[in-house]
């Protein structure tokens, strides 16, 4: 029995690519992951593969686990993983090299990694509620605003340890102020401690429950994304002329999401297939609809309502200085402003 | 018993704790010591971290304080009085410690949350987490000193009234001496449930206050700091040994052989004043016991505005979280482990009950280490080391195996008590009317261990359907258990997601309930742990 | 006819009986008086095959039982606590030892009229009052008629109204039934009331075996005088008038007074200081010190403790003791 075993996987491996995989591809992506109903539909149609999709919770814990089950994988792509997160992702050697044959369509500054491939970005930035604010106080318009004590009780913020536009906006932080000097990013969050932010677990509870534009909350600024504002009136009925909430270009920070085909996944044939979809115009003008993000090849369409794609880019961080670095200023941050 | 018979018994669950305790324990050492020095260094000089041992430790001796002095009154009146509903109201104070954390916090968060019924908000401070904690282990109590003190000869506090001891002189001169032991195992057992607790942290917790185990939870899952999660969970382990070693140590010291009158001699009705006490006593009691589920299946019909069902149809429909298939898993699950639990446990309850001696009380400490360890560090250790040699980590067994060896210990302490009281002495008599071996096994081996067994199943199977520490750490995306998919409603915001939470949270509760109730009836009658 | 010879039994690092023999003959009572902890409860778990000897044999008719396990012994017990099997009805239980009998409730209802319990067939084991528990683990040892009955304090538990009504319809039962039993107990009243012959058991050895009666008369050493009850033992002096007390000129040994022989003195006798006095219905208790001892004597009327009184002591009140 054992002889058998072994020949025939001896056989497999040499067969390799040829042996033809069940035509289903999984895909484990974060709870904000969407696609259209049609695309998905478009897909099946075209190449004959089924498509399942896994969400698992926010982007930290999904690639989290995708680490953590490395040669396991609980799927066969992986979609969600960021900038802020990519070089953690690639240290643990979770992603197997394809580089689509879409990629030239693709501007350079996305291409970070041969291993993963860039799907869509946007700018996490500070969001806030226009009605909150008029000619005495007007809206802010800097990161140092926020320290000011005329806007003391006003910003909620996401957790930077376990959420992800909560670490970018922490990031941009660092980028603006640095870690040394008179006034470095400790201490600004040191004051913005003592006006009174307020920590949310995440970007769902910040922005449906504390943020006073989009739910009942009683905060009227918060930490989200610059496509939030149009997202809040999309699809309004009845629909609403203006937009309600802004967002403020200081202290943006760009976040590129990317797709990875796992190691040992059971299908990566199909995987490279449907990365090749998630480059295709289909997909990418569905992007914008679905997850309020900006796709990542220039030649896709916006619909009318999503505005322009933003003009400048951010600062950012080099994804290695990320990951070297970010346990450290984790902890400080959080001893800053937990303890 | 014959030694051949006691090891062979003792072969399934040594073989079940070296495979799935020992290794994955020895694995997080390993990782713990994988960093350059050792990540022992950076995590003892952490003061974040060192905060929270602190706040873990202090907050333990506080909850175990205030459970003990909440219970004591409710236990007084359920062990000595008579009643119309006693054995009911027994019942139902047991029923908040099996109650999955989960519940606990989700009623919790729909008494005092954000969005409370009381209107106060307590999420993220300590007070809610130790009046959680006070909920879950009233019942640890009223089990264990009720079961002694119900027993108790009331001679003994009739000697002491005749010789001019005033009642509060009696109770603190002669029962709470004799209490002493109970009192000492139930206060072992709260503190270390306290310490150890980590769904309630949790969810009620919040940002800024963590257990060790939510630590551990975090270091690994959010953080990926394996090292450090590794020295936390050693450190729990050794502070829960020693706590075990300590209490078993002041148990052998102090036991005091007394006679233990049967409960139906003890209970007398409460006569003239007592019967406003009584029912004072029993009244707050039920309602901190009651309260918190019952405001949970209140929220969860008007969740929506109006009494209404809305958030139960919604469970069905919901796109992120697969709700039929988290039912199906869990219940799955939950078979499994309690084949497993009963597989491994019973055997080791057989052998300690029919051996006494110190290699039997080492073999039933051993077996009580997965309880104390908690289930956090047991979903972790699984994790990191069950990939090899056979990689159990996608398997569908695994979380099986987590849950047993979680319920395990449950099992054991049920049947221990019951096996050692009955089982020798009825052998004998069997063979002494002529049964074979063969028929005596037949006849009175098998009927009363299979009793035995039924509560020890009921238990793994209410613990399996509950857990959460082990699983967040083990259940796969699209395979949620109905704690984890209880846990995913409350990460998201809205009116509707809580609503979805507080009404599956009903639903695992009442079946949860329901396995303890049934375990009540298949009971045979006398003392015991649990 | 039962025969145990030299019997040596351990329990743990502990010498529990030594050299112990006993014989019981077919339809004899033996009744094994000895005090807690002296090893009579080994001594029945040894004929039952329950727990191995050290050293000697038990032997069934002649033939040496030491190969055959206690299933097959065909021998019933009743155990102190009773050991019903919490699972089974009262029937179920009685039933237990009938085997795979086609018609057993016929023998079953027999055997429960007979402890006086007709009718309880159906009855739980947890709502037995305990002389009920008794009598039903009576009838249990006893339906599958047994060749010896071993009975381990079978009334120690009860009180003492119920144990002296249930001694008497033991020692019928058996009677009748023809089984012959060894009935271990430490109540001197319950070894005479159901025995044919009593052994006394001090200290891990038979120091005593005979009929009720001649060990009454001659209990021989002060254990087992004391095992038998008999506790008002006083130094005497053995003289040629006789015994006489206190230790005096001549030899010196321990008697046992039989208070029943000693009456209050009209005038003169022995002289004794009263202890104290109870009234015990028809008379007034004296415990009298004398030289020697206590001694105690029923009175018509009540002296009060302090005085003196004479007390009558006859020759045949006194009982040398060896030793």
């Amino acid at each position: 029995m054992k002889r058998l075993m072994i020949a025939v996987a001896a056989l497999a491996m040499l067969t390799g690519s040829c042996v033809s995989e069940e035509p289903v591809v999984r895909l484990v992506a974060h709870d904000f992951f969407a696609v259209s109903d049609e695309a998905i539909a478009a897909f099946e149609e075209e190449t004959g593969i089924d498509v399942r999709i896994v969400q698992g919770g926010d982007a930290g814990t999904v690639v989290n686990q995708a680490i953590l089950t490395q040669g396991n994988p609980v799927g066969d792509i992986l979609f969600g993983v960021d900038n802020t997160l990519l070089s953690r992702a690639l240290d643990a050697e979770i992603f197997e090299r394809y580089e689509s044959f879409l990629i030239p369509e693709i501007p350079d500054q996305f291409e970070l990694s041969p291993f993963v491939t860039p799907i869509d970005y946007g700018d996490v930035c500070i969001n806030y509620d226009k009605s909150a604010f008029d000619a005495d106080l007007p809206a802010p318009s800097t990161l140092e605003d926020l320290a000011d004590p005329r806007y003391r009780g006003m910003l909620v913020v996401e957790d930077p340890t376990i959420s992800s536009p909560g670490l970018a906006f922490m990031l941009a932080t660092i980028v603006r102020f640095g870690e040394t000097g008179d006034y470095t990013w400790l201490d600004y969050w040191a004051d913005l401690r003592e006006n009174d932010v307020a920590i949310a677990a995440d970007w769902g509870t910040a922005y449906y429950g504390r943020f006073s534009g989009a739910g009942d909350g009683d905060r009227p600024i918060v930490v989200s994304y610059a496509t939030s504002p149009a997202a809040e009136v999309f699809g309004a009925e009845p629909p609403i002329p203006e937009l309600s909430t802004a967002a403020m270009r200081d202290g943006c920070y760009r976040q590129i999401e990317f797709a990875g085909i796992l190691v040992n996944a059971d299908h990566p044939q199909n995987a490279r297939t449907f990365i090749d979809f998630m480059l295709s115009l289909e997909f990418q003008e569905d992007v914008p609809g679905q997850m309020f993000v900006y796709p990542v090849r220039p030649d896709a369409e916006l619909p009318a309502w999503f505005g322009e794609r933003p003009a400048d880019t951010p600062a950012g961080l080099d994804p290695t200085v990320i990951e070297e670095n970010r346990e450290r200023w984790l902890g400080e941050w959080s001893d800053v402003v937990l303890r | 018993m014959t030694r051949r018979a006691a090891i062979t018994l003792a072969a399934v669950p040594v073989l079940f704790l070296l495979a799935f305790f020992v290794w994955p324990v020895l694995s997080i050492l390993a990782t713990g010591l994988t960093e350059e020095g050792g990540a022992f260094a950076r995590v003892l000089t952490d003061s974040g971290l060192l905060g929270v041992v602190w706040f873990t430790l202090w907050q333990a001796v506080v909850s175990t304080v205030l459970t003990v002095l909440l219970a004591m009154p409710a236990t007084w009146v359920l062990a000595r009085f008579d009643f119309p509903g006693r054995s009911l109201a027994r019942a139902i104070a047991t029923v908040p410690f099996v109650l999955p954390t989960v519940v606990v916090g989700t009623a919790f968060l729909a008494l005092v949350g954000p969005s409370g019924l009381l209107g106060v908000d307590l999420h993220g401070t300590v007070w809610v987490i130790l009046a959680a904690h006070v909920f879950f282990n009233i019942a640890v109590v009223v089990r264990i000193v009720g079961g002694v003190w119900g027993h108790l000869d009331p001679q003994l506090e009739d000697a002491a009234r005749s010789l001019g001891a005033s009642p509060w002189k009696t109770f603190t001169r002669v029962t709470l001496p004799l209490l002493r032991p109970a009192l000492a195992a139930a206060s072992s057992i709260v503190f270390l449930f306290t310490l150890t607790s980590f769904g309630t942290v949790l969810i009620l917790g919040g940002p800024r206050i963590a257990t060790v185990e939510v630590e551990i939870y975090r270091r690994t899952a959010q953080l990926l700091d394996l090292p450090a999660a590794a020295v936390l969970a050693l450190l729990q382990m050794v502070g829960v040994v020693a706590a075990l070693i300590a209490y078993s140590r002041y148990q052998e010291r102090h036991t005091v052989e007394q006679t233990l009158r049967p409960a139906r001699e003890t209970a007398r009705r409460p006569q003239g004043r007592e019967r406003t006490l009584v029912a004072a006593i029993l009244g707050g009691t039920g309602l901190l016991v009651l309260g918190p589920p019952g405001v949970l299946v209140w929220r969860s019909l008007t969740a929506s505005g109006g009494l209404g069902i809305q958030a139960y149809q919604a469970l069905g429909s919901d796109t992120l979280v697969d709700v039929g298939s988290a039912v199906g898993n869990s219940l799955g699950y939950a078979l499994g482990a309690t084949v497993i639990a009963l597989g491994v446990g019973l055997p080791a309850a057989v052998l300690i009950a029919a051996r006494r001696g110190r290699l039997s009380r080492w073999f039933d400490t051993l077996l009580m280490l997965p309880l104390g360890t908690s289930a956090v560090t047991v979903g972790f250790g699984f994790l990191i080391a069950l990939d090899a040699p056979v990689d159990l980590r996608a398997s569908v067994v695994i979380i099986p195996i987590a849950h047993a060896l979680v319920a395990t210990p449950f099992v054991v302490r049920a049947s221990v008590p019951v096996l050692r009281a009955v089982r020798e002495r009825l052998r004998e008599a069997a063979a002494m009317l002529g049964a074979s071996p063969a028929r005596t096994f037949r006849t009175v081996d098998l009927p009363i261990v299979s009793r035995v067994a039924t509560v020890g199943a009921a238990f793994a199977f209410a613990v399996s359907l509950g857990e959460f520490g082990a699983t967040i750490f083990l259940a796969r995306p699209g395979g949620p258990t109905i704690p984890i998919a209880i846990y995913r409603f409350l990460g998201r915001p809205g009116v509707l997601n809580f609503g979805q939470a507080m009404a599956l949270s009903v639903i695992l509760m009442v079946i949860t309930a329901t396995a303890i109730m049934a375990v009540e009836r298949a009971r045979l009658p006398g003392p015991g742990a649990f | 006819m039962l025969e145990l010879q030299n019997i040596s039994a351990r329990f743990g690092a502990l010498r529990v009986l030594t050299d112990v023999d006993l014989t019981v003959g077919s339809s004899e009572i033996v009744a094994v008086l000895g005090a807690s902890g002296s090893g009579k409860t080994t001594l029945l778990r040894v004929v039952a095959g329950l727990h191995r000897p050290d050293a000697g044999s038990v032997r069934w008719d002649g033939h040496d039982l030491a190969d055959t396990p206690p299933h097959r012994r065909r021998f019933g017990m009743v155990f102190q606590d009773f050991a019903l099997f919490p699972h089974l009805d009262v029937g179920e239980n009685v039933a237990f030892g009938l085997g795979e009998l086609d018609e057993p409730g016929g023998r079953v209802g027999e055997e429960l009229e007979r402890v006086g319990l007709g009718g309880y067939e159906r009855r739980k084991v947890n709502e037995l009052s305990g002389g009920q528990a008794q009598r039903v683990a009576l009838a249990r040892a006893l339906a599958p008629r047994p060749r010896l009955l071993l009975l381990d304090e079978p009334l120690g538990s009860l009180d003492r109204a119920l144990r002296r009504e249930l001694a008497g319809d033991l020692r019928t039962a058996l009677r009748d039934a023809g089984i012959p039993a060894i009935h271990v107990t430490h109540d001197p009243d319950e070894a005479f009331a159901v025995a044919d012959r009593i052994a006394l058991l001090h200290g891990g050895e038979i120091i005593r075996f005979g009929p009720p009666e001649r060990i009454w008369h001659a209990p021989g050493t002060e254990a087992a005088a004391r095992l038998l009850g008999l506790t008002t033992i006083v130094n005497v002096t053995v003289g040629p008038e006789g015994v006489s007390l206190g230790h005096g000129e001549g030899r010196r040994a321990r008697a046992i007074v039989r208070e029943e022989a000693v009456r209050i003195a009209a005038d003169g006798g022995v002289g004794g200081v009263v202890e104290d006095a109870t009234f015990r219905g028809p008379g007034h208790m004296l415990r009298v010190k004398v030289s020697g001892g206590d001694i105690a004597v029923v009175s018509h009327e009540r002296v009060e403790p302090g005085q003196t009184v004479g007390l009558d002591i006859p020759q045949e009140a006194f009982t040398l003791l060896d030793g």
